[in-house]
């Protein structure tokens, strides 16, 4: 539709939300809301893993005490939610996807797509490279505080570039793979790749 | 599991023209919209749509609204008023009938319900997390005798006060053989009030609910601490995690 129709008496909030650094549809949010499928899991960090795969081929695993022990990274981005939330200036600590890969012995990711596992079953899909050189990592730590369980913790996945839906929490695996498998929402109908500055929310968009 | 060419070239949802027709005063908060929209292709019960309104100066705002009525039927959002909400303080107070909007949808294939899922349903509601869970009870409201005996519903709803109870008379209705609707209220005890009066617990789960063994599909839609609350206590319990389905909402106050 080529003309929107004037919503009569609407006028919103008026400047604003108008910031650069928000994507279009999105507004901003102070607080931080919490989106999730299913039940919270409960933490249980003795046995907590995150490992990467390759296919079917396990490649590296770690535990909480080795993850902590890998160098970490400090990410001060701004994160956008496809139900339209924006926060700006978001304060995470965690190990970046590049060091992963590096701890792992591997150059380059063995497959150009990966499907990301987490704990209750959720899953979520993206180009490898989306992963790569500091775009992405698997944090721990939110606001100088360990991550609420709620809000993923003890670990989940941040890939601030894209929609909150493929920054999974509860994360345990990156499975790289060749083609590319949706995730959870993705087969739900919402958008292989979720770029928030192509308004990229659903399938087909 | 592979993608295939019908997602990766799947329409996109278009923005279609909403006119308001009637405008429902559900509680002194919380509004129903009855829409007509032309090109409405369906739903199904527990989906949601995206609501676009724009400004005389091409200011637009967007927000996620549970869908309300039945699949069918003639389209209904039922909007609460937050405090400083941009879009739901026009939805639910500025809003008149042949006012128009955009929205487009349906969304989510997830938080749904349909008569092909077998069990019986536990809906657990807080506030105005109890629209999409509406849309289903409406759902299988409309379906035959046989779908209504071998999928009976509880609904466990917490409203703060019997004032702020959204389709109260039309809960009353539905209540009967196959349907149990049990209230809860948080901040008040009304006289002359039979319902429970207390915030939503394990106790009150184990009694209102199915027992695990029966596998009810149970939805909890609601603000966040009550559906974390809820969704973890039904976990303990013993329902399987992938039998519940979640939907949050609002601010979270941190």
């Amino acid at each position: 539709m080529s003309e929107p129709p004037i919503s009569r008496g609407f006028r919103g909030r008026g400047g604003g939300n108008r910031n650069a650094r928000v994507p279009p549809g999105q507004h901003l949010v102070e607080d931080f809301p919490v989106l999730s499928a299913g039940p919270t899991p409960p933490v249980d960090l003795a046995n907590w893993r995150f490992g990467l795969d390759d296919g079917e081929t396990p490649l590296a695993e770690w535990t909480w005490a080795q993850f902590q022990a890998l160098p970490q990274t400090d990410l001060t981005v701004d994160i956008h939610c496809v139900t339209t939330w924006s926060k700006l200036d978001t304060v995470w600590r965690g190990v970046s996807i590049d060091t992963l890969l590096e701890a792992a012995g591997l150059s380059e990711p063995p497959a150009p797509f990966v499907l990301v596992h987490c704990d209750g079953g959720y899953t979520t899909n993206m180009p490898a490279e989306d992963l790569l050189d500091g775009k992405a990592m698997v944090a721990w730590e939110y606001d100088g505080e360990p991550l609420d369980p709620e809000h993923g913790g003890p670990a989940r996945l941040l890939v601030p570039h894209l929609y909150f839906w493929k920054s999974a929490k509860w994360v345990q695996r990156l499975q790289f793979v060749d083609p590319q498998v949706p995730g959870f929402w993705e087969e739900n109908g919402y958008h292989i790749y979720g770029d928030p500055w192509r308004e990229q929310r659903y399938d087909g968009d | 599991m592979t993608v295939t060419d019908a997602s990766l070239t799947a329409p996109k949802k278009a923005w279609m023209v909403a006119t308001v027709r009637e405008v429902i005063d559900e509680t002194p908060r919380v509004r129903t919209l009855v829409l007509d929209v032309p090109d409405w292709p369906g739903h199904r019960a527990g989906q949601h749509v995206d609501v676009r309104l724009t400004a005389e100066d091409g200011y637009q705002a967007q927000r996620s609204y549970s869908i309300a009525s039945a699949p069918g039927g003639r389209l209904m959002l039922t909007v609460e008023m937050l405090p400083d909400g941009e879009v739901s303080s026009y939805l639910a107070g500025e809003a008149r009938v042949g006012d128009t909007f955009e929205l487009r949808g349906p969304i989510g294939g997830y938080f749904v319900w349909s008569e092909d899922l077998e069990g019986p349903i536990y809906l657990v509601a807080g506030g105005s997390g109890i629209v999409p869970l509406m849309a289903m009870l409406r759902h299988r409201d409309s379906l035959g005798a046989a779908v209504k005996a071998s999928q009976p519903a509880v609904l466990l709803y917490s409203s703060r006060t019997a004032a702020d109870i959204i389709y109260r008379a039309e809960l009353d209705t539905l209540a009967g053989p196959g349907v149990t609707i049990v209230h809860t209220l948080t901040r008040e005890k009304p006289a002359g009030w039979t319902g429970l009066t207390r915030r939503i617990d394990s106790a009150m789960l184990a009694e209102t609910g199915f027992t695990p063994d029966l596998n009810p599909r149970i939805f909890i839609c609601g603000p966040t601490p009550l559906v974390e609350s809820a969704a973890g206590s039904l976990r303990d319990l013993g329902h399987a995690a992938k039998l519940i389905k979640t939907e949050r909402f609002g601010p979270t106050g941190k």
